[in-house]
């Protein structure tokens, strides 16, 4: 039976950032590229904690806090202007905005 | 033994939902694959030993940021239907040899085993236990100056939002009288 190693979370969180990633370069809806900056935030949440874990230190957890909190903020600061260009524009998509083009 | 089980089951739960969240084309599916991510995670982190983180994970993420998420959602109108045709040329190929590129290194670096922050010797060090107690005592202490940096964030955050919400332009509202 196979031990499960800091690696593997390791592995998973790779992963993860790299669905994350493909999201917000592949998707136009601003707020599905929230969504996968979320997955990103997570992925390194949990590198974190199974960091935290193999070096024996709660660091590793201290430092999830302050991503949690960081996100937290930028969900709630990037969501109000997002709603704030949907009142203007009547649209969520990244790609019609494009009003800095000469 | 039990981790492994609930590491096979939980990383699929945490693929899925990035799946999700990525490929549906209606954002409240995106949304919910969001919220299954999250709460695998939160599972994972117990494995940890990482209690608190996985509460609050699963009150902070899962509760207040993905409502915040599917509100903004119902707000602009679900029914609108992206179109998920690409305009920037070759885009989505170099996007996928990114992917690739990303993921072939990650797991060259995980089978050769070469993080040089893990303990050199064989014996795994003990696991930190995540409780209140532990984390609180660490974050009060060592971090206290993070903890009033990030209080002064979140009511900059909250105090912005607000600020965003009530903006009326002036071209709306024309001079009284």
């Amino acid at each position: 039976m196979p031990v499960v190693t800091p690696g593997w979370y390791m592995t998973l969180a790779a992963v993860l950032f790299v669905l994350g990633m493909t999201g917000v370069l592949i998707r136009r809806n601003a707020l599905v590229m929230f969504m996968c900056v979320e997955l990103m935030l997570n992925a390194v949440n949990l590198t974190f904690v199974a960091a935290g874990r193999a070096a024996g230190v709660l660091d590793g957890q201290v430092a999830v806090f302050f991503v949690l909190v960081v996100a937290a903020a930028e969900v709630v600061v990037g969501l109000a202007i997002i709603v704030a260009i949907f009142r203007r524009r009547e649209t969520a998509s990244v790609d019609e905005l494009a009003a800095l083009r000469g | 033994m039990v981790e492994l089980v609930i590491f096979v089951l939980m990383g699929a739960g945490t693929l899925a939902g990035g799946v999700t969240v990525v490929l549906a084309r209606n954002p409240v599916r995106s949304a919910l694959g969001l919220l299954g991510a999250l709460v695998s995670l939160a599972v994972i982190y117990v494995v940890n030993l990482a209690h608190l983180v996985a509460a609050v994970q699963v009150v902070v993420y899962a509760g207040a940021v993905l409502t915040l998420f599917l509100f903004v959602i119902m707000f602009i109108g679900v029914d609108r239907a992206e179109d998920t045709s690409e305009t920037i040329p070759l885009q989505r190929k170099l996007v996928a040899g990114l992917a690739t590129v990303v993921a072939l290194g990650a797991a060259v670096l995980v089978s050769r085993g070469r993080f040089t922050w893990t303990p050199a010797s064989g014996e795994a060090a003990e696991i930190p236990n995540g409780t209140v107690q532990a984390l609180g005592g660490e974050l009060f202490t060592t971090w206290v100056l993070g903890v009033e940096v990030t209080a002064l964030l979140l009511t900059i955050a909250a105090v912005g939002a607000i600020a965003l919400a009530f903006h009326r332009r002036s071209a709306e509202s024309p001079t009284e009288d």
